[in-house]
């Protein structure tokens, strides 16, 4: 008798179980675990309580990247330039204690692989098709990218992984989002991914794990596929991924982590096997045509709440649910926008290009081509590029990237989370306006205030050239 | 884990949808390595309004807070459990939460009950002037209104809250079986290993 047809989702899941008790619960094997500064100090000081020792650090990495100023971080005498904020700098000597102490692999602050640890985990080859990966973070759907089992994780959660490398967890439900066509010149996968939530709304996935299908992701790069399921969590699901195919292959091939001669041959060969059998069905299923995707931008503060450029800020009485018109006018009044405004006509004094949704090299060529030769405008006060890590930073200075962001009058910073989350120096001003590559609108995400517009690099990097936000298709290259 | 049987109590009417994990706590209180005080930053932004039903002096040592839909969504950070926990929370009711909060929210023995929504406006019709009780064992909300609202909870939280168990200690003891697990993979999936 033939086997029940899987999703890509059961597969993975099938081949983690450790134990399935009768109630469904399932001990699941944790294959990779991503550990930063911000949500693990209080797991380690729970195992030290306990008396309870890391199982596995072999399949954990650590690095810091939530806290660090991106701001340069060794003086010209070589020393390391030490972190103004007492709290920050006693969490950041946590980590740095905490996860040699437990043999577990450190990139620190200073070393050229640091960088935001959903971006490392794919570029070291830590991140694998088909594997099991948390973090105590919930954009860790991003590493979904590379065909793998990823989300997010409460900090004991993380102190479960680090003491027995299982989690207790139920199956989700299974969602799929099938894109077909080709998107336009112009709408890049950051545009796709705002479009989904806007389609399935901040609570569409909830319970369920994505799985993006269609011809658009099969022809997307790894760097697309990383900011496409890093936003799975915007639309409410844990997780997001696609199946691994010869890009995924190549992008992993000789990447510091990955299995090497044979053992590669034999992985390639397990991770073709790694997509939803024809016949499986899912438990909801939603289809997108590519072709109705303009670039994307979000105008209030929940990523569900976004428009094409093209169009204006909405009245709230055009939304059915009398709770979301409230939502709604509430967003509007912290954004400070007047319903039926054109979104060209918003006025920007920032611009962010970076955040573990895009700052990796794809994003920062992007970003690149449409400053070319041109500069921010006079009203953009504070415009900054962060780099994914030291090693997208070198990749991109190799190909003069940097040049053109100086030259256009941005800062090149030192990789990390940056303003994506306000809990380091970099911070939108209250009432001030962001064209943001981040991937969170809320209210105060930016800082106390600050009203976060998200869009894509290159849509960002017109925003920045014409001051205010704009149809990067109408700026040519 | 301490024991969570029975919450009653005065309950905090918010009634938001979609109240992220910022709003619950700005991500500048993130910066400790404690679990405790993070009361303090709770709904900073929310309570910082004139007005708020957090300032409500009967709401002030609530144990229950009632939102809308998909409480919790946005960042995995434990600290809104921690933060709730440290200003005396110690169950939420809503039509919906994020997956993640609500697995933050049973580690911490915040009992996270999930009720249609006509039942949590009739809930956030109640609050405004009386107390509401909770009891896990029966599963049920009820009023000093004869209202008795049934909710489903998965049976293991259910049990690991009843008992004030230590889920860590739980799983330590199926190590022969992740052990197993660990050598057939080593064997079969040797790539695994970085």
């Amino acid at each position: 008798m033939a086997s029940k047809p899987r999703t890509l989702y059961e597969k993975i899941w099938d081949a983690h179980v450790v134990e399935r008790r009768e109630d469904g619960t399932c001990l699941l094997y944790i294959d990779r675990h991503l550990v930063h500064e911000v949500t693990s100090p209080q797991a380690f000081e729970a195992l030290r309580l306990a008396g309870r020792k890391v199982r596995r650090p072999d399949l954990t990495l650590a690095v810091p990247d939530h806290n660090l100023p991106t701001t340069a971080r060794t003086a010209p005498d070589g020393s390391r330039v030490p972190i103004a904020d007492p709290q920050s700098a006693a969490q950041l000597a946590a980590l740095e204690a905490n996860a040699p102490a437990a043999g577990i692999r450190y990139i620190d602050a200073v070393a050229p692989e640091q960088g935001i640890v959903h971006v490392v985990g794919p570029e070291q080859g830590f991140s694998l098709p088909g594997t099991t990966i948390v973090c105590g973070d919930s954009h860790t759907a991003a590493h979904g990218g590379v065909g793998a089992l990823a989300f997010g994780i409460g900090t004991s959660e993380v102190e479960h992984v680090l003491a027995t490398q299982t989690l207790q967890l139920r199956p989700s439900k299974t969602m799929e989002v099938r894109v077909e066509g080709k998107l336009g010149p112009g709408v890049t996968p950051k545009d796709l991914i705002l479009h989904i939530i806007g389609v399935i709304g901040t609570g569409g996935g909830t319970g369920h794990v994505i799985e993006y299908r269609g011809q658009v992701f099969e022809r997307m790069s790894v760097e697309g596929r990383l900011t496409v399921c890093n936003m799975s969590i915007e639309g409410g699901a844990r997780a997001g991924l696609i199946a691994p195919d010869d890009i995924v292959f190549d992008y992993l091939k000789g990447r510091p982590m990955s299995p090497k001669g044979a053992e590669w041959d034999a992985a390639v060969e397990y991770w073709r096997t790694l997509n939803s059998d024809e016949g499986a069905v899912f438990d909801k299923s939603v289809t997108i045509n590519a072709a109705d995707i303009a670039p994307t931008v979000s105008w209030g503060t929940s990523p569900e709440d976004v428009a094409p450029i093209t169009g204006a800020v909405p009245l709230p009485e055009s939304f059915a649910d009398p709770s979301k018109q409230e939502a709604v006018r509430k967003s509007l009044d912290y954004m400070g926008l007047e319903p039926g405004t054109a979104l060209q006509d918003v006025a920007i004094e920032n611009v962010f290009i970076g955040s573990c949704t895009n700052s990796r090299i794809e994003d920062l060529r992007s970003a690149a081509a449409v400053l070319k030769g041109r500069r921010k405008a006079v009203g953009v006060r504070w415009a900054i590029v962060v780099p994914g890590s030291g090693l997208v930073k070198r990749q991109a200075e190799a190909e003069g990237l940097d040049r053109i962001f100086t030259e256009a009058g941005f800062e090149w910073r030192e990789p990390g989370c940056s303003a994506c989350l306000a809990m380091n120096p970099d911070k939108v001003p209250p009432g001030e306006r962001c064209a943001s590559t981040s991937n969170r609108n809320f209210v105060g995400r930016q800082g106390p205030g600050a009203r976060t517009h998200l869009v894509s690099p290159a849509m960002a990097a017109a925003a920045a050239v014409v001051g205010h936000l704009t149809d990067v298709r109408n700026l040519g290259e | 884990m301490d024991k969570v049987s029975t919450i009653e109590g005065r309950a905090i009417p918010l009634g938001l949808k979609n109240v992220d994990t910022d709003v619950i706590i700005p991500a500048h209180w993130l910066k400790t390595v404690r679990r405790e005080g993070l009361g303090k930053g709770a709904f900073e932004t929310i309570r910082a309004a004139p007005g708020n039903p957090f300032d409500v002096e009967d709401f002030a040592d609530a144990p229950i807070l009632i939102a809308g839909d998909n409480f919790g969504c946005g960042s995995s950070r434990e600290h809104a459990a921690w933060a709730m926990l440290d200003m005396g929370l110690r169950a939420v009711i809503a039509p919906s939460f994020s997956d993640i909060f609500s697995g933050n929210a049973f580690k911490n023995g915040i009992l996270a009950v999930e009720l249609p929504q006509e039942q949590v406006d009739r809930l956030l019709e109640v609050a405004r002037t009386d107390p509401i009780a909770i009891d896990l064992e029966s599963q049920t909300v009820t009023t000093p209104f004869q209202d008795r609202f049934v909710f489903e909870i998965d049976a293991f939280r259910k049990h690991c809250l009843l008992e004030g168990l230590d889920e860590v200690g739980l799983t330590l003891a199926r190590d022969t079986a992740i052990s197993d697990f660990e050598t057939r993979m080593a064997r079969q999936k040797p790539w695994l290993i970085p």
